[in-house]
């Protein structure tokens, strides 16, 4: 019996109007919580941890730098998922979350590189070096420019989703190259600072406010996406009786 | 020109003789029309005699960069003569009797690909000594050299028809072929010139060469299935 009813609330979430409206409801509880977790990493981060033994202030990039470059791939594997699930399923909000994260991946991984270059000048002495992992996120950013150029092109939204997908697909071999750079070539930028299977090696002081920034990134990018998504959909469902309805559109007539 | 494949009713072991036809036609077609293999050559020499001419015809400055010149050249050239991979075949309707035949879409396209291969990459190949030769790459590199091409220009060729097959229904799409394409050759470019890099100062350079071979064999197994997938994807809307 349960199963049936997650079957029946899934069909109802996976439907645009029913993701519109239940995305609508959480918004709030999401904001809230983003802005909370935002303010508390950042300010404890930037203002209140103690400096580095050995880059001083400037490694305080890691609050902004680490969680923008998590979510610089996260977003594209997300995205190729949401590609399988499109190609395979046909789900069309699948796709719908495949329009909306292109730029806002492409967003965080230009950040990425950004905040790299900021962090590189005062511990490297460049802003800019051919190092692998450097090399490999700024292809990252060429791929989300492709996916978002194929998408401008093509002028049917059924045929633009499938090829996209299919690009996603193939661009994310790229992922692991970027994620194994640090160890496959011995290059300037550091390893990992945070691995699932391994016990961190930073202080608690630096670790905890740096894992709050993450969650805080994480759910903005969520919340940027939610945003988008429902615009989306409302422009695609514009002329469904529910948009016409909740735009006050059919009312006029 | 017009082409037979045998109807659905015949048994399907057929493939591997569509395979060989479609082979043979792509080729024919490109031996009637030189210009199609002839531009990308000519345009190689070019690339590679602006380097030279832009950077320093200094031989020792020259035979630092000959490896990456050589190379970049030949996927600029690849990615050029890419643009008419199924363009031609789109506009004369052969394309949708390709996706309507009974044989394995994936096969066909694979045949296409290889012939693409056998008129373009081959040609970068047998030239890639010439211009090495001008770049005044050490001799020592050149196998090396050869040997990353071989492997790298069919892997070119096979990654560059996703972009190809994407970018068929669109007005102009050379531009965003070369947009799609491109990141996913930066590996194959740095591997390759990785190779010759390694060679030129006495190391050895196998490994690289197994990177690209085990990319290639990535690209053989699953770029045909992409190319497609992308094909119909665009023919079906």
């Amino acid at each position: 019996m349960s199963s049936t009813l997650i079957k029946k609330w899934f069909h109802s979430i996976a439907s645009p109007r029913g993701f519109y409206q239940f995305s609508g409801r959480l918004m709030p509880w999401l904001a809230a919580i983003t802005g909370l977790l935002m303010v508390t990493g950042l300010v404890w981060g930037l203002l209140f941890t103690p400096p580095d033994y050995l880059q001083g202030n400037s490694y305080r990039i890691i609050f902004i730098h680490v969680p923008v470059a998590f979510l610089a791939s996260a977003a594209y594997v997300m995205m190729a998922a949401a590609g399988a699930v499109t190609l395979i399923w046909r789900i069309k909000l699948a796709d719908v979350l495949l329009k909306a994260a292109a730029p806002v991946g492409a967003s965080f991984c230009f950040l990425a590189l950004v905040t790299g270059a900021i962090w590189g000048k005062p511990t490297w002495g460049t802003w800019w070096i051919w190092d692998a992992r450097l090399t490999s996120v700024l292809i990252l950013l060429f791929l989300y420019f492709g996916v978002i150029a194929l998408r401008g092109a093509i002028a049917s939204e059924h045929s633009a989703s499938k090829a996209c997908a299919v690009l996603t697909l193939v661009g994310v071999v790229n992922i692991p190259i970027i994620k194994f750079s640090v160890q496959w070539w011995n290059t300037l930028h550091q390893g990992a600072t945070l691995t699932l299977t391994e016990k961190p090696s930073m202080a608690p002081e630096m670790l905890y406010p740096l894992l709050i920034s993450i969650a805080g990134f994480y759910l903005f990018f969520l919340l940027v996406l939610l945003l988008r998504m429902r615009t989306e959909i409302l422009n695609r469902e514009r002329r469904t009786q529910w948009v016409q309805t909740l735009t006050g559109n059919g009312l006029e007539k | 020109m017009s082409f037979n494949f045998s109807t659905p009713s015949e048994p399907s072991l057929k493939g591997g003789k569509a395979f060989v036809t479609l082979l043979k036609r792509d080729l024919t077609l490109a031996l009637r029309s030189p210009g199609q293999t002839l531009n990308p050559m000519a345009f190689y020499l070019m690339v590679a005699s602006l380097f030279p001419m832009g950077i320093t015809p200094n031989p020792q400055t020259l035979a630092q960069l000959a490896g990456g010149i050589v190379w970049i050249g030949a996927l600029l050239a690849v990615l050029l003569s890419l643009d008419s991979l199924f363009k031609s075949d789109s506009d004369d309707g052969s394309l949708d009797q390709l996706l309507l035949s009974p044989h394995p879409l994936p096969l066909l396209v694979l045949a296409k690909v290889t012939a693409h291969w056998l008129t373009t990459g081959v040609a970068l190949i047998v030239m890639a000594p010439v211009l090495a030769l001008m770049l005044h790459l050490p001799a020592h590199a050149f196998s090396a050299l050869c040997l990353s091409l071989l492997l790298g220009t069919p892997l070119m060729s096979l990654v560059g028809a996703i972009g190809a097959a994407l970018t068929v229904k669109v007005q102009r799409g050379g531009v965003l072929l070369t947009l799609l394409s491109m990141p996913l050759y930066i590996p194959v470019l740095i591997f390759g010139t990785g190779a010759v890099r390694a060679a030129m100062d006495g190391l050895p350079y196998f490994g690289h060469l197994l990177w690209l071979a085990a990319l290639l064999v990535l690209a053989l197994c699953l770029a045909p299935l992409a190319i497609a997938a992308s094909l119909r994807i665009l023919v079906d809307s």
